[in-house]
């Protein structure tokens, strides 16, 4: 399967491929990891006709601790996050999450800036990083902007980045006695979830404080579990009822069917993988 | 429009001139005559296509030429040196780890590339780094047994 034709541009600065996407407007499209788009062009279901290639930009892979705040460049692979000595010691449930993505190649290639801009529901991603909490940069023809992750994902495959905006940089804030866990399920380890469900929770003094959950592939964006949260707030660990906090998490959630999965079997899928989150969390 | 790329390919320099929607592993197999590198699926699923694009494991049928340019890659024909395999190409052979071989270039260099970040990997590492290659063959037994004994292998005085 060969792609339709383009041009391809290898700008070496975020400058220069924000004016290269202004200069081509709608005909251009950014590649990061490839490894959502070229399949995609592969299969001529997109056909940019102007490729401007991230992987040249240098500047977008670091990845930073500052001031309890965790930097890092749109352009950094899940592999080089997994391998992290400053993620796995600040924030491991990012390590982990990304260790369930894909494959090894797959991970080899694969951005964390493509994988937010993609927007993708069955994309781990999304959820893993509302529940973390935090925000992107995002960088336009007139500037800066930050955007909370709670804004950022629209739609189905859609996200607040306009087209002529180029994802810089993902915040996360340092989990200061925290816990977490990101559980998925699927049919075969390289498949994309069927349901996922990511928590984040602190805990202090034996008691659970700030506690975010969000559910992979059960809405068109990723869908925070509020009802679960607000169970969790304030309850000492030794008090809580799992299962009971686990069910509200298949409640107020209406999944699409898909070929593997009924609504109703995803909604078992996320209160299981949700209590399998929490108890991974708290163990 | 046709563009420059150089790449170093098993430690030779490479320049040529290439439409920019040239998938790495059709620039390696018709360009460069490199047909070690098997297309299994064509669909990024199977891992037949893995080479190694600076040391890393990739699936070459999802990787543009054009993103390879300045950049190194080593193929299954670059693994052996001379006469002596490659103790991967050497493990495969004694542990029966093919049996049609389709599969096998990418084995071999998903294994290499696990080897190269890990090398004492347990069963579930190796099941975890291969979980992006496909045989329809073997089961994957003798594959997993295959790279474990590579590693004992390059452990106990392999030269790599
Ligand atoms: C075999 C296989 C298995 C996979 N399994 C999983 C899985 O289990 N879970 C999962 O979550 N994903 C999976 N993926 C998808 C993978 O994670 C993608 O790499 C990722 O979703 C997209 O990241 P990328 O860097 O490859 O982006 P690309 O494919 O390069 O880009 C994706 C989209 O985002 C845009 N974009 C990229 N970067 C930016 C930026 N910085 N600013 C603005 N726009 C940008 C591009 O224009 C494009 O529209 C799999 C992919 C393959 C091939
Ligand atoms: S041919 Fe590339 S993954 Fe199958
Ligand atoms: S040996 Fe035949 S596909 Fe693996």
């Amino acid at each position: 399967m060969i792609p339709v034709s383009f041009e391809y541009v290898a700008p070496t600065s975020v400058e220069e491929a924000l004016s290269l996407l202004t200069e081509h407007g709608d005909e251009a499209k950014i590649l990061a990891g490839g490894h959502s788009l070229l399949p995609l062009m592969k299969l001529r279901l997109a056909a940019p006709a102007v490729l401007v290639d991230l992987g040249t930009v240098d500047s977008l892979r670091y990845i930073r601790e500052e001031d309890g705040q965790v930097s890092i460049g749109a352009m950094t692979t899940y592999a080089a996050v997994e391998h992290s000595e400053t993620i796995r010691r600040v924030i491991p449930m990012l390590a982990q999450a990304v260790s369930l993505v894909g494959d090894m190649q797959v991970r080899n290639r694969g951005t964390l800036g493509g994988a937010l801009a993609h927007a993708d529901p069955a994309g781990d991603m999304p959820a893993v990083v509302s529940a973390l909490g935090g925000s992107v940069l995002v960088q336009g023809p007139h500037g800066q902007r930050e955007i909370d992750i709670s804004d950022f994902f629209v739609d189905i495959f859609t996200s607040a980045l306009e087209p002529d905006e180029i994802l810089t940089e993902i915040r996360l804030r340092r989990q200061e006695g925290a816990a977490g866990s990101y559980e998925k399920f699927r049919r075969r380890q390289i498949d994309w979830a069927i349901v996922g469900a990511a928590v984040s929770l602190s805990i202090a003094g034996g008691k659970i404080g700030d506690a975010r959950v969000a559910l992979t592939n059960v809405g068109p964006t990723p869908v925070r579990a509020t009802a679960v949260e607000n169970a969790l707030h304030g309850v000492p660990v030794d008090d809580l009822r799992l299962e009971d906090v686990s069910q509200l998490a298949s409640e107020n959630i209406d999944p699409q069917p898909e070929l593997n999965a009924s609504s109703e079997y995803k909604r078992h899928l996320a209160r299981v993988l949700t209590r399998r989150a929490l108890q991974s969390s708290l163990a | 429009m046709p563009i420059p790329i150089t790449v170093v390919v098993n430690g030779a320099s490479h320049h040529a001139e290439i439409e920019p929607r040239t998938l790495l592993v059709y620039f390696l197999r018709e360009t460069l005559r490199l047909t070690g590198t098997h297309v299994g699926c064509d669909t990024s699923t199977c891992g037949a296509c893995t080479v190694h694009l600076d040391g890393k494991a990739v699936k070459s049928c999802t990787v543009l030429a054009a993103q390879a340019n300045g950049h190194d890659i080593r193929t299954i024909e670059g693994l052996a040196s001379g006469d002596s395999l490659h103790p991967l190409q050497e493990a495969f052979w004694n542990n029966h780890g093919l049996q049609c071989g389709y599969c096998t270039p990418g084995m071999i260099m998903a294994g290499a590339a696990l080897l190269d970040e890990n090398s004492t990997p347990t069963i579930e590492d190796v099941r975890h780094g291969l979980e992006g290659n496909l045989c329809r063959c073997t089961g994957y037994h003798n594959i997993i047994t295959s790279v474990l004994a590579a590693a004992e292998s390059m452990r106990s005085g392999g030269v790599r």
